[in-house]
């Protein structure tokens, strides 16, 4: 090996595409689905449902079909993930809460594709891989009292031996797509709770909840800072029964924790986190690329290597807005780029969401500032993008509980030692 | 592709010099900076290395080939074991690598075959006296005058001035106003080398100001000849080198202030398990990765022959902020102590505050 920045062509390419269509298609109702919570952007989910159902197919399809001998096996590392980071800043770049409502399996896929069996495999994702109408999947985790601090958990399964069905009791908040996925469409949500309170993490199980489950109620699409066009709900489970065999991993509840169970499931935080940090990277550039369009307008160009004392002070932020989001953007292709090379991540996983979710914060306030009363009228996107930029410093996990995983990381400390 | 991993020759070049930094320079770096001097015989094992040689072809004496991502990997390694003592080995660089660039046949025949086993102290004058400098515009001039080139202005913190035989020093077309490299031997009749400078820090090097009054040169002296040097590329190697530098220096401060931390005892347990140095300690080992990436990603882009102006810029902008954050922090974590020179990092501190003034001070 040796060090480079070479973005293979493809990518680009890839890239390009989904930004011409965020232009296309995101951009002109950007403003008009921020003004209209809970609208749905119908336009990005049509075009986009059959790139990605046919994509899953490939992918099932893949896994029930025997390995092709003759079939030249591919060296060296992937780009799998390279090319997810650049197709989600692209798309975020056009607008971070129209992608959000991407019709696919998401987190519940990551969830299911981690730890889930053939059999699981093909029977909740073959949903996302056929028909006309999109799909959706969803993660619920957080609860009222369950945060970051998620060993809180206080919602049940229950495991019905005459029925063999697991009977769910609790509420979730903050369910992305949670609507779309439950409600709008035949979709599938994965839910975490616990099977023995008194075990602690290792009693904790993700189950897969299906769309049209009695006692599953979608209760409240929340109104939001940003991200107005993302779907995000709570969902009450009373006496929800759900067949035995939707437990994904392990069922038998093990201390000592092995890697199918919670902690199979944090680790895919690890692809999760660089996909928030690479959606910070799109809202970010897309605040400053106005902002230096609207400099330019005014007579005003960014120069590069001139001393400190012959720059202006909007020249020195906008260079300072731009040395960020590119130290962010290093950061998240180092994190993904470990991914494709198959290397745990976690540590760079967090850096990359925190130092990301930080830059995009301060990127965009700062763009607000920089353009005056212009900036903060709702005429122009950038105080939305501000608003839209603050959520990647907060879900999947806060810049904090970010800060909190590098420091044992490098500490080469517990949560017993740091906590 | 995208990859993060050095090849195999330069890991092996990094952990050769992290030996070096670690057991050499790391014993005498404190000394050295109250005494304000390096002691010879070190600077001579670190020249052993090779680094600039390595970096010259063998038509011109070398035995190899220059490379900014091998230089910055070598600068970072260097700079963990001390500022002063990486400045010094790498000064010849300053004379050598723009001689390699823009260098006309003869000089390059002439000038870099002198830079072999042993160490030989050539530098190069940049930055002038005052509050601000532009590198872009020096106001030291050269003109022209009966087929000769007249030096006049004064320069500064030109490291090595006293002993250096021959200086690049650049100047300013007093017709075009494009800046020049301009090779001047050091005992020619109107170079004066003054008292030696007195820095908040690298105290371990020399660094001197330099007058040039009515300095007559010869044509041939004009680096490049008449084609000239391209100062902006010189400036974006300086930049990369300078940023690489500058990480060096702030990982050396973040490594103490953790290893520290975790052995610091108050309240009946390491400092380390209170977030409030947790975080400080996070935040330093992300602004060093981050600072380090982007030094990376320019001296990459050096070496596709990329325009890298931009890129090499916010590296050493960012690299140098970075690095007065991170040294700072790693006194804060040290408390009292931190604030004693007995330990190192008040010292890293005094030399991460010069990287956002210091230019063209390093070259890779």
């Amino acid at each position: 090996m040796a060090i480079s920045f070479e973005i293979p062509e493809r990518v680009k390419q890839e890239a390009q595409m989904a930004e011409a269509m965020a232009q296309g298609i995101m951009r002109p109702v950007s403003r008009q689905l921020d003004e209209n919570e809970h609208e749905r952007p119908a336009d990005f989910i049509k075009m986009i449902w059959p790139v990605l159902r046919d994509q899953q197919a490939r992918a099932l399809d893949k896994l029930k079909a025997p390995p092709d001998p003759d079939k030249p096996k591919r060296e060296g590392p992937g780009i799998t993930y390279l090319r997810m980071m650049f197709q989600v800043e692209a798309l975020s770049w056009g607008d971070a809460g129209q992608y959000l409502c991407i019709p696919s399996a998401l987190l519940a896929g990551s969830a299911i594709e981690a730890v889930g069996t053939d059999e699981q495999k093909e029977r909740f994702l073959r949903r996302f891989a056929e028909g006309k109408d999109p799909v959706w999947g969803a993660m619920a985790m957080t609860e009222p009292n369950a945060g970051s601090d998620t060993k809180a958990i206080e919602m049940t399964a229950v495991h019905d031996e005459a029925g063999n069905e697991w009977v769910l009791n609790g509420e979730k908040i903050f369910i992305t797509n949670g609507g779309l996925a439950l409600i709008e469409s035949d979709g599938v949500c994965v839910v975490w709770a616990t099977v023995d309170r008194s075990a602690g993490r290792a009693g904790m199980k993700p189950f897969v909840v299906e769309a049209n489950t009695p006692g599953v109620t979608v209760t409240k699409p929340e109104i939001k800072h940003g991200i107005r066009a993302s779907d995000t709900v709570s969902i009450s489970f009373q006496d929800a029964r759900i067949p035995y065999d939707n437990i994904l991993g392990d069922p038998e509840v093990r201390t000592g924790g092995s890697r199918k169970g919670f902690k199979g499931a944090m680790a895919t935080f690890d692809a999760s986190r660089p996909l928030v940090a690479a959606s910070a990277l799109g809202v970010g550039r897309a605040a400053l690329e106005f902002v230096k369009k609207k400099l330019k307008k005014e007579g005003i160009e960014i120069p590069y290597d001139r001393p400190r004392h012959k720059q202006t002070a909007v020249q020195r932020d906008v260079l300072t807005m731009e040395a960020q989001l590119k130290a962010a953007y290093l950061l998240t292709l180092r994190a993904t780029s470990m991914l494709d090379h198959g290397q745990r991540n976690s540590l760079e996983a967090s850096m990359a969401k925190a130092k990301a979710g930080k830059a995009v914060t301060e990127v965009t306030q700062k763009a607000v500032e920089l353009l005056g009363m212009m900036g903060y009228s709702r005429e122009w996107l950038v105080e939305k993008w501000m608003r839209d930029g603050k959520i990647n410093d907060i879900y999947e996990g806060t810049g904090q509980i970010n800060l909190l995983i590098v420091a044992r990381r490098i500490l080469d400390y517990g949560s017993q030692e740091l906590n | 592709m995208v990859s993060f991993t050095p090849t195999e020759e330069q890991q092996m070049l990094v952990d050769a010099i992290h030996r070096y930094a670690e057991s050499d320079v790391r014993a005498i770096a404190h000394e050295a900076d109250e005494a304000g001097q390096l002691p010879q015989e070190v600077v001579d094992t670190g020249w052993e290395i090779g680094l600039i040689p390595a970096a010259i072809p063998e038509d011109y004496g070398g035995f190899g080939a220059r490379e900014a991502v091998t230089g910055v990997l070598a600068a970072e390694e260097l700079a963990w074991g001390d500022l002063s003592l990486a400045m010094k080995l790498l000064a010849p660089a300053l004379f050598a690598f723009p001689v390699l660039s823009f260098g006309t046949e003869e000089q390059k025949q002439d000038l870099l075959p002198s830079f072999g086993e042993e160490f030989l102290p050539m530098t190069a004058a940049l930055m002038e006296p005052g509050v601000f400098f532009d590198a872009a515009n020096p106001a030291t001039t050269a003109a022209a005058h009966n087929g000769d080139i007249v030096l006049n202005g004064a320069k500064a913190n030109v490291p090595l001035a006293a002993d250096a035989e021959k200086l690049l020093v650049y100047a300013r077309d007093s017709e075009s106003g494009a800046v020049g490299g301009y090779i001047v031997d050091r005992n020619v009749d109107g170079v004066t080398v003054g008292e030696r400078e007195k820095l908040m820090g690298i105290r371990a090097l020399e660094t001197y100001p330099v007058t040039f009054s009515d300095v007559r040169l010869e044509k041939t002296c004009q680096l490049g000849g008449e084609a000239g040097i391209t100062f902006q590329t010189i400036h974006n190697y300086s930049n990369v080198a300078l940023a690489a530098m500058a990480i060096g220096v702030a990982r050396a401060a973040f490594e103490y202030a953790r290893d520290y931390a975790k052995e610091r005892v108050q309240f009946g347990v390491p400092i380390a398990t209170k977030q409030a140095i947790a975080f400080m300690l996070a935040e330093m080992a992300i602004e060093v990765d981050a600072a380090r990436l982007m030094t990376w990603e320019a001296a990459w882009m050096l070496d596709q022959g990329q325009d890298a102006t931009a890129e090499a810029y916010l590296a050493k902008d960012y690299a140098a902020q970075a690095a007065l954050y991170v040294t700072d922090s790693a006194v804060q974590t040290l408390g009292g102590y931190g604030f004693i020179r007995e330990y190192p990092v008040e010292r890293w501190l005094r030399n991460a505050r010069g990287f956002a003034m210091f230019d063209g001070l390093a070259i890779v």
